[in-house]
């Protein structure tokens, strides 16, 4: 059964069409990459997954039940949800910020500080931060926070919204590594947005391009720059290659 | 000087818990309708605007008046109460001083919590719907724990306005530290005025540092803080309403006094002998001459001394004089009929309006009446008190000699004396019983067409203590046992610079056993 099931999906906001007719099956399993131009829909996308934006039209089933059966905080809390703002509650310490879906979901004190414990070493931070202030963590810190609070209640599903792009190069490079390892050491179903060609690359197993709503193109990465005809995908997905070949010129050859 | 400060501390301990319990009152329901209110408002740009424009259309009205507005209304909706339940509530004192109260608080609360709600930061407001929360959930774990500092804020704010602002609950019958301010100001008691000024900055300043401590608790996300603060404002608002828990028993009676020494003076003498009676007594003062007679036959009153010429044209709408005793004889009957209330008997003097003069300044322009001073009334300047202007009686007395004034200027009663000494004006009106009018040497005008109906004072028994043999025994004696000369040396007493009496000890050398 598909984890993620999306079919005919339609959103307008006003006048505009975010999503005109959008059908998109994920795989458990899958690491998925939604790359586009901005306002290409590929956020509204993503959000429609976890009911944090309802489509106008349209039917969204996660491990076979449809959505709109349910309350969409009660889904919220099954799907882990991650974005570049982060959003760490300041009025909580890190321990409690990653404890915070476990204990809306009623798990005991002790089930939760294990959990706490175990997400730590998982997104490689230390103990001590545990009882720290969100403001006292630097940015690649903070995301890892972000990352350890969204897997907190063990969710099959995780969607993460240009999880990296506020963070500088190194960091960024570090935790999509990592993450992609929990990915699959966990075995769960990843979407991504990202407008970073290379992270899509380098990151996912299936790539889907959108633009004005609508998908453009999906597939593996190297089978969609083999088989598409279509110039503005070509362009898209032959931007880093163009991007380390320029580099490897003004480097003079050394990288 | 120490005596006054003496009798000052003598009534703190009342004063202070009324005030408390007040604004304490409002406050707290300020709160309980304000956030609600500024969560809604938050959440729906429509609601917003009308909803801060009320509250601040409200903070517009001057809280005086605003506390006025609210007696009628209140009459109004007893009124209903009683028609529709058949059961009345008292539409002076707490009431409409609560009512006020807590509408004053409630733009500073509004305005911190929905600002404060909206500038919570977008990104954790997302992350809130992203975990999880259901929208309240995120409203009380996230928005509000975090906009919490500036709500505080808000409220610290609404705690300085509603104390400052219970002062003037005073004048619809709610006893509160105003009580000294207004208290003083009409007997010249400017120690109390002071001690009342002070009193009431004091207990502002030290709510406004004890919620400060909750505001810098919360936003240093220090429970410790918060708890601390919470507890020092609950026990020391505790502390401050004790008094009222051995005063709890409801008085049996409620003697009223309008905002004047003799008033004062007069309900003091009552409340002495109905307290020589073995009654518990209580005391409403400083209300407006309307709000006194309406109150009285409501029975929130059960007695208190009015003017015979007040009631002739205020309550009986009569502009005739037929003189004296017949004035007296009708407001009789027609009081009993109309509503009621039982005139006990004229207390033996009248405290009329009359037009005084400075001696020297009537002898240079010649003048000794009414009619001579409407002759030369385009030259002059008329000093009145704040209601006369707008009675009933200065209507009669223009209609009947035509007066012109260059102009009419109203005063506070002990500035209009001040006024005519100092020229501001040149004649003023008076009250016959008034003792200044033979200190400050003024002569009286003499009325040739009988246009100011007679001003006998007169005791005044609500219609619920007409039968009340205690009440009518102990009030009995008082009739017809005071002389004009003997009230306007009791009213010196009270008014003059030095050496001045409490009302309380100026009434007693009134007692009719004396």
């Amino acid at each position: 059964m598909a984890a993620i099931e999306l079919s005919n999906i339609e959103k307008r906001f006003g006048g505009h069409a975010a999503l005109a007719g959008v059908d998109l099956t994920i795989g458990a399993g899958e690491f998925v990459a939604l790359v586009g131009p901005s306002g290409s829909g590929k956020t509204t996308l993503l959000k429609t997954i976890n009911g944090l934006s309802e489509p106008d039209a349209g039917e969204v089933r996660i491990a076979g039940e449809d959505t709109a059966d349910q309350p969409g905080h009660l889904l919220r809390r099954r799907i882990g949800y991650v974005f570049q703002e982060i959003g760490l509650f300041p009025h909580l310490t890190v321990a409690e910020n990653i404890g915070v879906t476990p204990r809306l979901l009623g798990w005991d004190k002790a089930r939760i500080s294990g959990r706490v414990d175990e997400l730590l070493d998982l997104v490689a931070l230390p103990q001590e931060v545990a009882g720290r202030g969100s403001s006292e963590l630097s940015g690649g810190q903070r995301q890892r926070v972000g990352v350890a609070r969204a897997l907190a209640a063990e969710p099959k599903i995780m969607l993460m919204d240009e999880p990296f792009g506020a963070l500088d190069p190194l960091t960024r490079d570090a935790l999509g590594g990592d993450y992609r390892a929990l990915h699959d050491k966990l075995g769960l179903t990843t979407v991504m947005v990202t407008h970073d060609m290379a992270e899509a690359v380098l990151l996912a197993d299936r790539i889907v391009v959108l633009a004005g709503g609508r998908i453009l193109a999906d597939g593996a990465p190297a089978e969609l720059l083999a088989s598409t005809t279509d110039p503005e995908v070509r362009a898209l997905l032959e931007a880093p290659r163009r991007q380390a070949e320029r580099l490897r010129q003004r480097l003079g050859g050394a990288a | 000087m120490n005596e006054r400060i003496a009798q000052a501390f003598a009534l703190l301990a009342d004063y202070l818990a009324w005030h408390v319990v007040l604004s304490a009152s409002a406050l707290v329901l300020g709160v309980l309708i304000s956030l609600p209110l500024a969560v809604a408002a938050s959440r729906s740009p429509r609601l917003r605007w009308p909803v801060l424009a009320f509250a601040g259309l409200i903070q517009t009205i001057p809280s005086l008046a605003l506390l006025a507005l609210f007696y009628p209304v209140l009459l109004g909706l007893s009124a209903a109460s009683q028609a529709v339940l058949g059961k009345g509530f008292s539409a002076l004192g707490f009431p409409p001083s609560l009512l006020a109260l807590t509408l004053y608080s409630m733009l500073p609360i509004l305005r911190t919590a929905t600002t404060g709600i909206l500038g919570v930061d977008p990104a954790v407001r997302e992350a809130a719907d992203g975990v999880g929360m259901t929208p309240r959930q995120r409203l009380f774990q996230v928005e509000l724990p975090l906009a919490m500092p500036v709500i505080m804020a808000g409220v610290r704010t609404a705690a300085v306005w509603t104390i400052g602002a219970a002062t003037l609950s005073t004048p619809v019958g709610q006893t509160s530290l105003g009580n000294y301010i207004f208290a003083g100001l009409q007997t010249e008691n400017w120690v109390f005025v002071l001690f009342g000024c002070a009193a009431s900055a004091a207990l502002a300043m030290v709510v406004d540092q004890l919620l400060g401590l909750i505001e810098t608790g919360a936003a240093r996300r220090r429970r410790g803080l918060v708890v601390a603060g919470a507890a020092l404002l609950a026990l020391g608002a505790l502390a401050a309403m004790s008094p009222l828990a051995a005063f709890g028993k409801p008085a049996s009676y409620v003697v009223g006094a309008k905002n004047f020494s003799e008033q004062y003076i007069l309900a003091e003498l009552m409340a002495e002998r109905l307290e020589a009676a073995g009654a518990r007594v209580s005391r409403k003062e400083d209300l407006g001459s309307a709000v006194a007679y309406r109150a009285l036959a409501a029975g929130e009153l059960d007695v208190y001394v009015d003017y015979s010429g007040t009631l002739w044209t205020n309550v009986l709408k009569r502009q005739d004089n037929p003189g004296r005793p017949a004035v007296l004889a009708e407001l009789t009957t027609e009081l009993k009929k109309r509503d009621g209330v039982v005139v006990l008997g004229s207390l033996g003097f009248e405290n009329a309006y009359a037009f005084a003069m400075r001696a020297d300044r009537a002898r240079a322009l010649g003048i000794t009446s009414l009619a001579d001073l409407a002759r030369q009334a385009p030259r002059l300047t008329l000093g009145s008190d704040l209601e006369f202007l707008s009675r009933p009686e200065w209507k009669a007395v223009d209609a009947a000699y035509d007066f012109h004034f260059k102009a009419e200027r109203s005063f506070q009663p002990t500035f209009m004396y001040r006024a005519l000494s100092g020229g501001e004006a040149d004649v003023i009106s008076a009250f016959s019983s008034d003792g200044r009018i033979a200190a400050d040497k003024l002569v009286v005008l003499s009325d040739p067409k009988g246009a100011l109906p007679p001003y006998d004072a007169v005791i005044l028994v609500s219609p619920k203590r007409a039968g009340d043999a205690r009440l009518l025994d102990a009030l009995q004696p008082l009739v017809g046992s005071i002389s004009v000369e003997a009230m306007r040396a009791a009213n010196y007493n009270v008014d003059r610079d030095r050496g001045k009496l409490s009302p309380a000890q100026a009434a007693r050398a009134l007692e009719p056993s004396k």
